[in-house]
């Protein structure tokens, strides 16, 4: 029996290996097992020069373009505007001239960071693994402690393969149960934010548990762990378990022979000790959970499709009152007005939220010999080059086409369109995306978040739909 | 980095928590170099749309707050994205601290390597503040980083925490890169045994 002072929860085992200094304020400098760089990350190369320095530990340094990259074609020179094929030009050099390995924008495996890494078998449990970007909590479903990092933290990982942190407190999210048909993993992160808020982890590092959670795919827990930040959290973490062994299993930089052996022994020590207590805990049941929709312009701001717009002039607290109110300004919606009426004129689906095989499969399965409704514009990204070539190698493609969806190449697009995949201003979005904040998808832009199958509900109808009505329903010939 | 000096300011009331880093800068001027002026892109959109209609202004563009300093925000400030052209933004404004109830974790950390102050004080503190500059706009404040401690426009002294290596960092303009490659024997020491636990992942194969 582990006594209660020694056991350690996932976070705190993680944490505790990979200490290499503390100061004496109490910050403890990290090691870094695995950094990721994307196109964004640019601009740490140029301070790394400034200082008169170079990248410390190019083999666990691992890079992609994918916030700047196109999906209508695989050629950055068909870039049009210089600073945009600049980030993505400027990652591929320096990646070169440093010896990092870069998964160039013609190679299959380029896709986004979030995706790439544990489908490449680069994110493994108990790693800590950081990327200048917030939704490097994704790689947190592998086990691993992963989180975003700012430019000039990018800059100090590459000089110093380490970054300063001061420990996290924890939290305990556990989901019991089993989640109704047409409700996802998307759907169960979408009601923790909506219970806990956006600040509600601020300064945690969550830990998801509960059967609901065991039960998940990996891709399922990808998804969860991907939106730990829209819950404030610095991380969100999976124990690892023989679901995540499987995955990782024969991916091409997973250990191997004898290394994937010691490894699994050393992973299957990794989930939290049954004494050990976190900070707070939470718990949800899965069976209460419904198929979620965002209405307003922060991720908190979520309800079942069931519901209706709410009314701000309700609340009592008279901040949340405003921000309701100019929430729905924003949105063009109306207090009472049922979530189901709502037009929609977009759909996206991809991200690294909801990029992934199983959520193309997922809305596949709901678009399938049905079309998109007149005048919707929708569309298919998909996370990684490898994702799109699995989808089409099983038929995945021509079903979204079919529908009149366009099937694009892999990158972040229209989740942030900082390449130029941007939805039109004043134009309303079904998106699978994490992020529906004012102007996120576009200035002027109008997002709902919703599941992969939600979003092909919407296509299908034109308006924010429950997709359960079409799980009763065979679909058309 | 900037030296952080005592200030005494204009304070300005930023009046909704939550907001996010792609408020603070719109996600398209990301590609943008660093030796632009960020400023002109702060809160670009936000601006712009006021412009747009009859609402007031935002305040940054109110002739109260023109010269304003300090930001008094709500809640989780700077919360979203980690992008630190956020930071940028305000410095470049000329913005050097932000006193909120609750900041963004990456925020903060982004704030403290760029020589802007982030302060954390209670919430309720934090709207008496907001209630006495919005009361007479173009109130100044203090902040006194050696003592932490916030001089209200009243007089009212309020202390605030900050790490010690931080706020060294801070006072001396000091880089944290430095002081860590100074630490660089640890960290070989470190890798070596490391390296066999958790070795670099290999093997990826085209
Ligand atoms: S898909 Fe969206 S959230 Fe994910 S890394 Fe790209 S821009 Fe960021």
């Amino acid at each position: 029996m582990i006594d209660k002072g020694e056991a350690q929860t996932l976070f705190e085992k993680v944490w505790s290996r990979h200490r290499v200094v503390e100061r004496d304020d109490g910050q403890v400098l990290l090691y870094i097992d695995n950094h990721l760089v994307q196109d964004g990350g640019v601009p740490a190369f140029e301070f790394l020069r400034q200082r008169g320095l170079t990248p410390r530990a190019p083999h666990r340094t691992f890079a992609t373009p994918d916030h700047y990259v196109p999906t209508d074609s695989r050629d950055l020179a068909t870039i049009a505007d210089p600073e945009k094929r600049f980030m993505a030009q400027t990652l591929a050099d320096e990646s070169a001239r440093a010896g990092i390995t870069h998964f160039g924008i013609d190679d299959a495996r380029q896709g986004i960071l979030h995706v790439i890494g544990p489908e490449q078998g680069l994110s493994w449990p108990g790693m800590v693994i950081v990327c200048g970007d917030s939704h490097t909590s994704t790689h947190g479903a592998m086990g691993a402690l992963a989180f975003g990092i700012g430019a000039t933290e990018v800059a100090h990982v590459l000089a110093t393969q380490s970054l300063w942190q001061r420990k996290a407190k924890t939290m305990r999210i556990t989901v019991d149960g089993a989640l109704q048909a047409g409700v996802s993993a998307k759907d169960v992160v979408l009601s923790i934010i909506g219970k806990i808020g956006t600040a509600g982890a601020t300064g945690h590092v969550i830990e998801y548990a509960g059967t609901t959670i065991t039960g998940l795919s990996m891709e399922g827990r990808l998804t969860v762990c991907n939106m730990s930040i829209e819950a404030g959290a610095r991380a969100g973490m999976i124990a690892p378990d023989d679901t995540t062994f499987q995955y990782l299993e024969g991916r091409p930089y997973s250990p191997k022979g004898q290394d994937w052996d010691s490894a699994l022994a050393r992973w299957r020590r990794l989930p939290s000790d049954a004494e050990a207590s976190f900070d707070r805990e939470v718990s949800l049941n899965a069976g209460a959970i419904l198929p979620m929709v965002s209405w307003g312009t922060s991720p908190e701001d979520v309800l079942p499709i069931t519901g209706r717009v709410p009314d701000p002039q309700a609340l009592a607290n008279a901040d949340r009152r405003e921000s309701g109110m100019r929430a729905l300004d924003y949105m063009g919606l109306t207090p009472g007005m049922k979530l189901t009426d709502v037009q929609i004129d977009q759909v996206f689906i991809g991200s690294c939220t909801n990029g992934r095989i199983d959520d193309l499969r997922s809305a596949a399965s709901v678009i399938k010999g049905r079309k998109v409704a007149a005048g919707v514009k929708a569309w298919v990204v998909p996370g990684s080059g490898l994702v799109k070539a699995q989808a089409e190698a099983e038929g995945l493609d021509r079903v979204f086409t079919a529908a009149g969806f366009q099937w694009r190449h892999a990158g972040c697009s229209m989740c942030l369109g900082t390449n130029g995949d941007i939805v039109a201003p004043g134009k309303r979005c079904a998106s699978t995306t994490n992020r529906n904040f004012v102007g996120r998808q576009g200035p002027g832009s109008r997002t709902h978040l919703l599941s992969p199958m939600m979003a092909a509900a919407a296509a299908v109808t034109g308006r924010l739909t429950d997709v359960r009505q079409f799980m009763d329903e065979a679909p058309q010939p | 980095m900037k030296k952080f000096e005592a200030l005494h300011a204009v304070a300005v009331p930023i009046q909704q928590s939550n907001v996010d880093t792609d408020q603070i800068l719109p996600a398209r001027y990301l590609q943008k170099p660093r030796s632009d002026n960020f400023g002109d892109y702060l809160f670009r959109d936000v601006r712009a749309r006021r412009q747009g209609s009859n609402e007031m202004p935002f305040v940054l563009d109110q002739e109260s707050y023109r010269n304003g300093t300090i930001l008094v925000a709500k809640n989780n400030f700077g919360c979203g994205s980690s992008r630190e052209h956020a930071v940028w933004a305000l410095c470049d404004h000329g913005i050097r601290a932000v006193i909120a109830p609750s900041f963004g974790d990456i925020f903060f950390s982004n704030a403290l390597k760029n020589g802007l102050l982030p302060i954390v004080l209670p919430a309720a503190t934090v709207a008496a503040l907001q209630d006495a500059i919005v009361a007479r706009p173009g109130s100044q404040m203090k902040v006194d980083l050696e003592a932490q401690i916030v001089l209200a426009p009243d007089g009212t002294s309020h202390e605030f925490a900050i790490d010690s290596f931080a706020k060294h960092c801070m006072l001396n303009g000091l880089d944290e890169v430095d002081y860590t490659l100074s630490q660089m024997q640890a960290i070989v020491a470190f890798e070596r045994s490391h390296d066999d636990e958790m070795p670099a992942p290999t093997g990826g194969q085209r």
